[in-house]
């Protein structure tokens, strides 16, 4: 399996500015000062190896969209966030114009998490199969909702694709294609789930847009299990903690903080930081990660996590 | 883990030891909370000496969190004091050293109470 991230952002989506970028730019600039490259490619090593991760990458500006790439010829993806807009560019290029089999799967309705779908190039090809699992009664109303007019020109009604809703049971294995996939309620207005995929051995859990209380010990041993020996976490890291339990306590989100305390009860393998807070820049989500990274040094018991922040672009291999 | 205290004019000065997370963190709000409620009013203060606090948890910070919030409510205040290194370095990672008072010893959190509590604390 492969993890494939299209959109990492929470809430609304963000761009750099063209002050952001002249900003990294200008901070290489001093950190390379009296280098000299003789080739892009130097340059380019140079970037890749010794500047900060916040000057040459951005952690992106999508909102949630995650594709997990299985054998076979389906598509499977978490949400569909504006990150849907390029994911459906990558289908319709790999495609080549045979009709693609698309499974979504929705952790809750809310508009971060389906703005992307009227954006998504396989809805409007005939022949295509579009199948949207989810646990809400909500969902397909939601769906259809947000191509309405006045708010969008085009109806869902006018969709070329096939396009099913698929309910699932909580808490229970279910076979969806190449995967096994079971979702978990999980703490959000509304309610949100989480889906672990599991497929010959290999396990990645997709839980974003979920507030945990760890003084709870029977909600904390349930996710634990949820996330039980999981080769790859992807984990609502909206805040830090101080934020997540103050002013945004309630707030449905969670904090790099429980992650790594979760994963390490749970024996996970890889966190990966996600949902990143739209008012964060660059140098605070990097700031954020080292932090986590630290904690899970401090706190660390007989087996390493290893932490990542999600940001656009990113691959996972498991 | 263990909570002693000791009261110097308006300030309560509670001596935390041992781990705070999970397994003991119900039993820990609950006697900070105590405490919070009967003298963190009316410009009233709690020191929290955490010298001998080895470890503190995300659950184990919520616990300051609610206490800090209580006091607040009721216009007390709630000082943190004498962190070992650990403790003070997963306040700095969780930015919980951005929403509290910390003071590298009791004496300097006494200092930031007031002239009566802290005169209280000298005379021992």
């Amino acid at each position: 399996m492969r993890v494939r991230f299209w959109g990492t952002r929470g809430s609304i989506p963000v761009a750099l500015t063209a002050a952001d970028i002249r900003d990294k730019l200008a901070q290489a600039l001093v950190q390379a000062s009296g280098r000299t490259f003789e080739s892009y490619e130097e340059a380019h090593a140079y970037a890749a190896s010794e500047l900060d991760f916040n000057l040459t990458h951005t952690f992106g500006g999508h909102t949630p969209c995650v594709e997990i790439e299985a054998p076979g010829d389906e598509y499977y993806v978490c949400d569909m966030g504006s990150g849907a807009r390029p994911f459906g560019g990558h289908v319709l290029a790999r495609q080549a114009r045979k009709p693609a089999v698309v499974n979504i799967f929705q952790s809750h309705v809310h508009w971060d998490h389906i703005m992307g779908f009227p954006f998504f190039g396989p809805a409007y090809v005939p022949g295509t199969t579009i199948r949207i699992h989810g646990v809400h009664a909500v969902l397909e109303d939601a769906y259809r909702m947000q191509m309405r007019e006045p708010c969008f020109p085009v109806d869902f009604t006018q969709l070329a694709a096939k396009i099913e809703f698929v309910k699932l049971e909580v808490d229970k294995p279910q076979k969806v294609g190449a995967l096994t996939v079971t979702p978990h309620l999980q703490l959000h207005s509304g309610d949100s789930y989480g889906y672990r995929f599991e497929r010959d051995g290999r396990s990645v859990v997709y839980s974003t847009d979920s507030e945990h209380k760890l003084e709870n010990r029977a909600e904390a041993e349930a996710f634990a299990n949820f996330f039980r020996d999981a080769d790859c976490v992807i984990f609502d890291a909206m805040y830090a903690l101080a934020e997540a339990i103050s002013v945004k306590a309630d707030w449905g989100h969670s904090s790099n903080i429980v992650g790594v305390e979760l994963c390490q009860m749970a024996r996970a393998k890889h966190l990966v930081l996600f949902h990143h807070e739209p008012a964060n820049n660059d140098a605070t989500l990097e700031g954020l990660l080292k932090e986590a990274r630290r904690f899970e040094e401090l706190t660390r018991g007989d087996q390493a996590l290893k932490v990542s922040a999600a940001y656009d672009g990113l691959e996972i291999d498991l | 883990m263990n909570v002693t205290s000791r009261r110097y004019a308006n300030a309560d000065v509670l001596h935390v030891e041992g781990r705070l997370d999970q397994d003991t963190c119900t039993e820990f709000t609950g006697k900070l909370m105590s405490h919070v409620e009967s003298n963190a009013h009316d410009g009233g203060a709690i020191v929290l000496d955490l010298s001998k606090l080895e470890y503190v948890s995300s659950a184990g910070l919520r616990c300051f969190m609610l206490a800090s919030r209580k006091a607040k409510s009721q216009h007390g205040r709630i000082f943190v004091a004498a962190l070992q290194p650990m403790v003070k370095e997963i306040f700095e990672i969780s930015h919980f050293n951005l929403v509290f008072q910390v003071f590298p010893s009791v004496r300097e959190a006494m200092g930031a109470v007031g002239a009566e509590a802290s005169a209280a604390f000298e005379k021992g």
